[in-house]
């Protein structure tokens, strides 16, 4: 009876995986086909690579892109941050409710809503205050810290949350003042949610396609906008060489996140033994 | 104990930090700023919960306002292409002009309305679907030895890293008439003539259910890891089947995960766009594509305005019921 509850699992398991990774798997290894034609093999071949890096387009909106996602993330992590601490260690106050239905609405809200209401708004402050003159890189950078500060401020707030604040407690008894103890104290421990919160705003906003849509403006094409009018006319096999270098590069970032995650906890515990052999003697 | 055990491998970082405070502290535009706020009656507390709080306002609630207004605008051809709703008239007075034309139009073109039944739908039915899938999932990653767990939830997420886009251009090439799967099958000799996948309902189920699988298996996950698994030995003393206990027990125990997880896929699946305008055809109407049509093709902002609406209150039930089911788990309940 066991053995067969077991074989179904292993089954579910194998399965649900070649389904989660065998399409990823099929853009890569149709990059290196010979054949315009994507998923008729015609020979192994990394012209299309060659093809990617001499196409302009592709590279001004790969840029803008990185810039956008990497000014995007630094700002949603301020500002999810802060409202994750208020969250989590402010109590009750006043309109705490609205704050946190407004950090996690975005987060389910159709992007359609999102982005048409993000550019109505742009559309009338441009009327009344001439700002943001035009659309492109400002909009398309704050729309994006709008949705992904909800995700930081996810994070921020259940790491806080699952976090003893008697360290944070003891140094406001010595006299910490309270800003002073979230930069020594606080800061410091929630810096790995910190850093995966950057890193998912990062990617989220390198791939948000319809909420760009709607925020930017002509000239200002983000990677998403050049991949998707390329692809809504069919397959192109430059594209999948493109997507095998962002696996590529998303791979390598998590295997040096995972590494420098176990260095951390290795310390950590080594740090936890040396206290308690401190506490004993 | 807890507190001490996590000083020592602060210090190292939090000398530094302190020094860089201090001199920041000292700087006269630090100096003036905090005398100038302590002035207002403004505190760091308040700052803190302001600053975010002002940004959400503005570019959060601030715009559905404005789709609001412009739901009831009337369309002219201009830029911006609508028409205000507040005027003064030439007698000063305050003339406001509500247009349910727009709403009426919806109600009237039947196109509107086959879209929205159709994108519930597919929400539905994709809903579904991933819970049949993810659950087996779930199930097995949550019963797995300790170091495999973190293993194969670590992989579950990773494809939420790459680029969502590009996972739904994938299938493009596996489901078109020469893609993969029909290269496959007429070389077995199954079909003669290709299957017609791609731009089918199909298609699109099968793209909603891939993007949004690991929304379905990580709540379940949570729930069935949860679980006190001496309840099924109890049972399974007792003399229950296998099956029996599993509708019994672990069925209603999930329940949380289930509920969080379904909303999950449902709610965005409604409002999908790119899906459908990559994996769908013309015949494939959705919500999310129609709105996506009225504004960027048709120029029509009220129209697509009043779209947003009324999606937006399809969806409002949905979203209510999603925060309470968050808010449930973040007590522990």
């Amino acid at each position: 009876m066991a053995r067969k509850v077991t074989a179904f699992r292993v089954g579910a398991l194998i399965l649900g995986f070649i389904f989660l990774y065998g399409p990823i798997l099929s853009l890569i290894v149709y990059s290196f086909n010979k054949s315009r034609l994507v998923t008729v093999w015609g020979g192994f071949s990394t012209q299309w690579y060659g093809r990617l890096f001499q196409n302009q387009q592709i590279l001004d909106a790969a840029w803008l892109s990185l810039k956008v996602a990497a000014l995007n993330a630094t700002g949603a992590v301020i500002l999810g941050t802060l409202a994750g601490t208020a969250l989590a260690r402010f109590g009750k106050f006043k309109g705490r409710a609205l704050l946190s239905s407004m950090t996690t609405a975005p987060l389910v809200m159709p992007e359609v809503i999102t982005g048409l209401s993000l550019l109505l708004l742009f559309v009338a402050m441009e009327q009344l205050f001439g700002w943001p003159k035009g659309r492109g890189f400002t909009t398309i950078t704050i729309a994006h810290i709008t949705l992904t500060l909800a995700y930081v401020t996810v994070i921020v707030q259940s790491r806080l949350a699952t976090l003893d604040d008697s360290l944070e407690e003891a140094a406001m008894d010595l006299g910490a003042r309270p800003g002073k103890v979230f930069f020594v104290i606080t800061l410091p421990i929630i810096a790995p949610a910190l850093v995966s919160g950057w890193l998912l705003s990062f990617t989220i906003s390198l791939d948000d396609l319809v909420i760009t849509s709607f925020v930017s403006g002509p000239g200002s094409s983000t990677l998403p906008m050049v991949i998707f009018s390329k692809v809504r006319l069919g397959v192109s096999p430059d594209i999948n060489a493109l997507a095998t270098i962002m696996v590529l590069l998303v791979t390598i970032g998590v295997i040096i996140a995972g590494i420098l995650m176990a260095r951390q906890e290795k310390r950590r515990q080594r740090d936890m033994q040396l206290a308690a052999g401190a506490t004993l003697k | 104990m807890s507190a001490r055990a996590e000083v020592p491998h602060l210090q190292r970082r939090s000398v530094g930090v302190h020094l860089l405070l201090r001199f920041l502290e000292n700087l006269p535009p630090y100096r003036w700023t905090r005398s100038r706020l302590v002035h207002w009656g403004v505190t760091g507390r308040t700052a803190v919960i302001a600053v975010p709080y002002l940004w959400l306002l503005l570019f959060f609630l601030i715009p559905f306002v404005i789709v609001l207004k412009i739901g009831f605008s009337e369309t002219q051809i201009a830029l911006p292409p609508y028409q205000p709703l507040f005027a003064w008239t030439q007698e000063k007075i305050l003339q406001i002009k509500l247009n349910v034309g727009n709403f009426l139009y919806l109600v009237e073109d039947s196109l509107y309305w086959r879209a929205y039944l159709n994108s519930l739908k597919i929400a539905a039915v994709s809903t579904i679907l991933c819970l049949l899938i993810g659950y087996p999932i779930a199930y097995a990653i949550a019963r797995a030895d300790t170091t495999w767990r973190n293993i194969l939830l670590m992989m579950v997420i990773l494809p939420f890293w790459t680029s969502f886009l590009l996972r739904v251009y994938a299938w493009i090439g596996i489901l078109k008439n020469n893609g993969l799967i029909n290269n496959f099958l007429v070389w077995l000799g199954v079909v003669d003539e290709p299957l017609v996948m791609l731009q089918t309902d199909f298609a699109i189920y099968v793209g909603i259910v891939y993007s949004y699988l690991p929304f379905m298996i990580l709540p379940l996950y949570t729930s069935l890891e949860k679980m006190d698994l001496t309840l099924l030995e109890a049972a399974a003393d007792l003399g229950s089947r296998p099956y029996k206990a599993f509708l019994q027990i672990t069925l209603p125990l999930s329940i949380q995960g289930i509920v969080a997880g379904s909303l999950l896929v449902f709610i965005p699946a409604v409002g999908e766009f790119v899906i459908p305008a990559l994996l769908g055809g013309p015949e494939q109407l959705m919500i999310g594509k129609v709105l996506w049509t009225e504004f960027f093709s048709n120029r029509d902002w009220p129209v697509a305005s009043a779209v947003a609406i009324a999606l937006l209150m399809l969806l409002l039930i949905p979203i209510a019921l999603l925060q309470r089911a968050q808010a449930a788990e973040a007590r522990g309940t």
